[in-house]
C-alpha cells in the first residue's frame, strides 16, 4: 500500500522521525535533572567541543569579517557612506551572520563528530558495554554532549563574532586609515542590548539543536559502517535545516518583541 | 526432537545451586518469533556452552539476561532475583555480579586501557581511592598477561590483546557470573587457543559460573561442562559435549561437523 503512495510513506517517516526526536528530547530533560550527574564527562565534552573548535571558529570568523568588509566597502564608498562600515558590519555580524555561519560550521564540526562517535559506539557494542557495566549510557553520552553543546556554542559564537570584527577592523585600518580604537568605539556605540540579547539567546538553541540531532542520529544509528556514515551525514543535514528554522523563529520573535 | 531435551542426563547434571534460571522466555520482533518458551538453568561453578545457528536467538537471549532487551513474557532469575521486576538501580547493582565479554571486545575507543578498566570500578565502588583502583587495574591486567599495555589506546592493540583486555574489564569487579559472547570469533587459531586457556584459568581462579556462546567446536569441547543447542528459538537439546557430539540426531550432528 505504502509503496504505491511514496509521498504518503515519506510523510509518515518524516512525522515518525519528528516524534522520535521529540521523545528523545523529552528523555534528555528528564535525565538532566536526575542523579547521578556525570560532571567529569560534561567538562571533558566542553573541552572537546569548545577548546578544540576555537581555531576553526577563529579562522572562519576572521575571514568572514575580512571578506564582508572588503565586499561592502566599494559600494558604501560610492554612496559616501564608508564611515558607516563599522556600524553596519558589527550589527550584521552580531545579529545574524556571525551566529548562523558559526553555528553551521559547528554543525559540521561538532554535530558530525557526535553522530559518528555515538554511531560507531553503537555498532561496536560500546553503548551496550556501558549499560552492562552499570552506567546509564544516555546520561553519560547524550546528556553530557547536549548540555556541553548548548553551553559552548554561545561562547564560540561570541568569540567568532569578536574575531570577525577584528578582521573587519584590519581591513578598515589598511584601506580606510581607521584606527582600531575608532573602529571599536563606533562598533560599541552601534550595538545595543536588542542586538546582543536575541543573538545570544538563539545561540543557546543552536547549540541545543546541534547536540540533540547529533546525539539522536548517532544513538539510533543502524548497524554497520554504512549506518555510522549515514548517522554522521544526516546529523549535519538535519541540524543545518533546523538551524535556519530556529533562526527564522528567533528573528520573528525579536521583531515581535522589539518592533 | 531429541530425547535429551527434557532433562539433562545424569552424567551432565551439574552440582551446586542454580545461578541463572530462565522460564518460558518469549521474544519476537514484529511477526518473527526469536525465542519461543525458552527454558534454561545454569548452576554454580558451571561452564555452560550455548550453540546455535546464526539467528537462532542466542544473542537475544543473553541481551534479555543482562537487561539490554525486555522479554515479551517469561521470567529470568539471576542469583535469585527476577530481573524483569528490578528497577534501574537494583539492576545496576546486580550487573556488578555479571561480567560480559562482547564479541567485538567493545573497549571504549576514547579511553586508555587503564581508563577502560577503571570505568566499571568507579561506577560500583565510588569510595575506592586511587591507590586501590590502580592496584586492582594492575592485578586484572597481570591476570591476562598484559600489564605493559596499561597506558595504550585500544586501537594500538591487536584483536587478541583487545579480547584479553575486555576479559580483564569483565573480571575486574570479580563477578559471580561471566557471559562470553563468541569469545574466539575473528581470532586466529593460536590466539583463540590462548583465549580458551585464559577462560579456563579464570573459571578455576575466581570460581565463576560461565555462559559461553560459541560456534567454535574446539572451544566447546575444551571448556564446557554442559551444552545447550538452540534451534528455532527453543532449547533443542542439552547434555555434555560427548553426549551431543555422538548423537544420532542429524540436526544435532550438524553442529559438530
Amino acid at each position: 500500500m505504502a509503496e504505491s503512495f511514496p509521498l504518503k510513506k515519506n510523510l509518515y517517516s518524516f512525522f515518525a522521525e519528528i516524534g522520535a526526536l521529540s521523545k528523545f528530547a523529552a528523555r534528555f530533560f528528564k535525565e538532566l535533572f536526575s542523579r547521578p550527574f556525570e560532571f567529569k564527562e560534561f567538562l571533558r565534552q566542553c573541552y572537546q567541543m569548545g577548546n578544540k573548535s576555537l581555531l576553526l571558529v577563529g579562522v572562519t570568523g576572521f575571514i568572514l569579517g575580512l571578506v564582508f568588509t572588503l565586499q561592502s566597502r566599494p559600494t558604501l564608498e560610492e554612496f559616501g557612506a564608508s564611515s558607516w562600515i563599522p556600524n553596519m558590519i558589527s550589527i550584521s555580524i552580531v545579529r545574524e551572520i556571525g551566529p548562523v555561519i558559526i553555528a553551521l560550521i559547528c554543525a559540521g564540526r561538532i554535530g558530525s563528530s557526535i553522530g559518528a562517535e555515538l554511531g560507531s559506539m553503537k555498532v561496536t557494542e560500546q553503548i551496550d558495554a556501558m549499560e552492562v557495566s552499570g552506567t546509564n549510557p544516555f546520561k553519560y553520552l547524550v546528556v553530557t554532549r547536549i548540555l556541553a553543546a548548548t553551553l559552548m556554542l554561545p561562547l564560540l559564537i561570541i568569540f567568532g563574532d569578536f574575531v570577525a570584527l577584528i578582521g573587519s577592523a584590519l581591513v578598515e585600518n589598511i584601506k580606510g586609515q581607521v584606527s582600531f580604537m575608532l573602529y571599536f568605539n563606533q562598533v560599541f556605540s552601534a550595538l545595543g542590548f536588542r542586538d546582543l540579547l536575541p543573538a545570544t539567546g538563539k545561540s543557546f538553541f543552536f547549540g541545543f539543536a546541534i547536540g540533540l540531532v547529533g546525539c539522536f542520529k548517532g544513538y539510533n544509528s543502524s548497524k554497520g559502517t554504512a549506518g555510522v556514515g549515514r548517522a554522521s551525514n544526516s546529523a549535519v543535514v538535519y541540524t543545518s535545516m533546523l538551524l535556519f528554522i530556529i533562526d527564522f523563529i528567533a528573528v520573528f520573535l525579536t521583531q515581535l518583541i522589539y518592533g | 526432537m531429541d530425547s535429551m531435551t527434557a532433562e539433562p542426563t545424569s552424567s551432565s547434571t551439574p552440582k551446586g545451586k542454580p545461578v541463572i534460571r530462565i522460564q518460558n522466555l518469549h521474544k519476537q520482533f514484529g511477526d518473527q518469533v526469536v525465542l519461543k518458551d525458552f527454558n534454561l538453568e545454569m548452576y554454580e561453578n558451571e561452564n555452560l556452552v550455548l550453540m546455535g545457528k546464526s539467528g537462532s536467538g542466542k544473542s537475544v537471549m543473553i541481551k534479555c539476561l543482562v537487561g539490554l532487551m525486555e522479554p515479551d513474557s517469561g521470567t529470568i532469575e539471576v542469583l535469585g532475583q527476577d530481573i524483569t521486576k528490578l528497577d534501574r538501580t537494583q539492576m545496576d547493582e546486580l550487573r556488578a555480579e555479571i561480567g560480559f565479554l562482547f564479541q567485538g571486545s567493545a573497549l571504549y575507543d576514547s579511553m586508555t586501557v587503564r581508563e577502560n578498566l577503571e570505568f566499571p570500578l568507579r561506577r560500583h565502588t565510588k569510595r575506592m581511592n586511587i591507590k586501590d583502583t590502580d592496584e586492582l587495574v594492575l592485578e586484572a591486567l597481570e591476570n591476562v598477561g598484559l600489564a605493559r599495555t596499561i597506558d595504550l589506546m585500544p586501537n594500538e592493540l591487536s584483536g587478541g590483546m583487545q579480547r584479553r583486555i575486555a576479559l580483564a574489564r569483565a573480571l575486574i569487579l570479580k563477578p559471580k557470573i561471566i557471559i562470553y559472547d563468541e569469545p574466539t570469533t575473528g581470532l586466529d587459531p593460536i590466539t583463540a587457543k590462548e583465549i580458551i586457556e585464559l577462560m579456563t584459568s579464570v573459571q578455576k581462579r575466581y570460581k565463576t559460573s560461565s555462559m559461553i556462546i560459541t560456534h567454535d567446536v574446539d572451544c566447546a569441547r575444551v571448556i564446557s561442562h554442559r551444552m545447550i543447542l538452540l534451534l528455532d528459538g527453543t532449547n533443542y537439546a542439552q547434555g555434555t559435549f560427548e553426549e551431543l557430539s555422538t548423537s544420532e540426531d542429524p540436526r544435532i550432528r550438524a553442529f559438530f561437523k
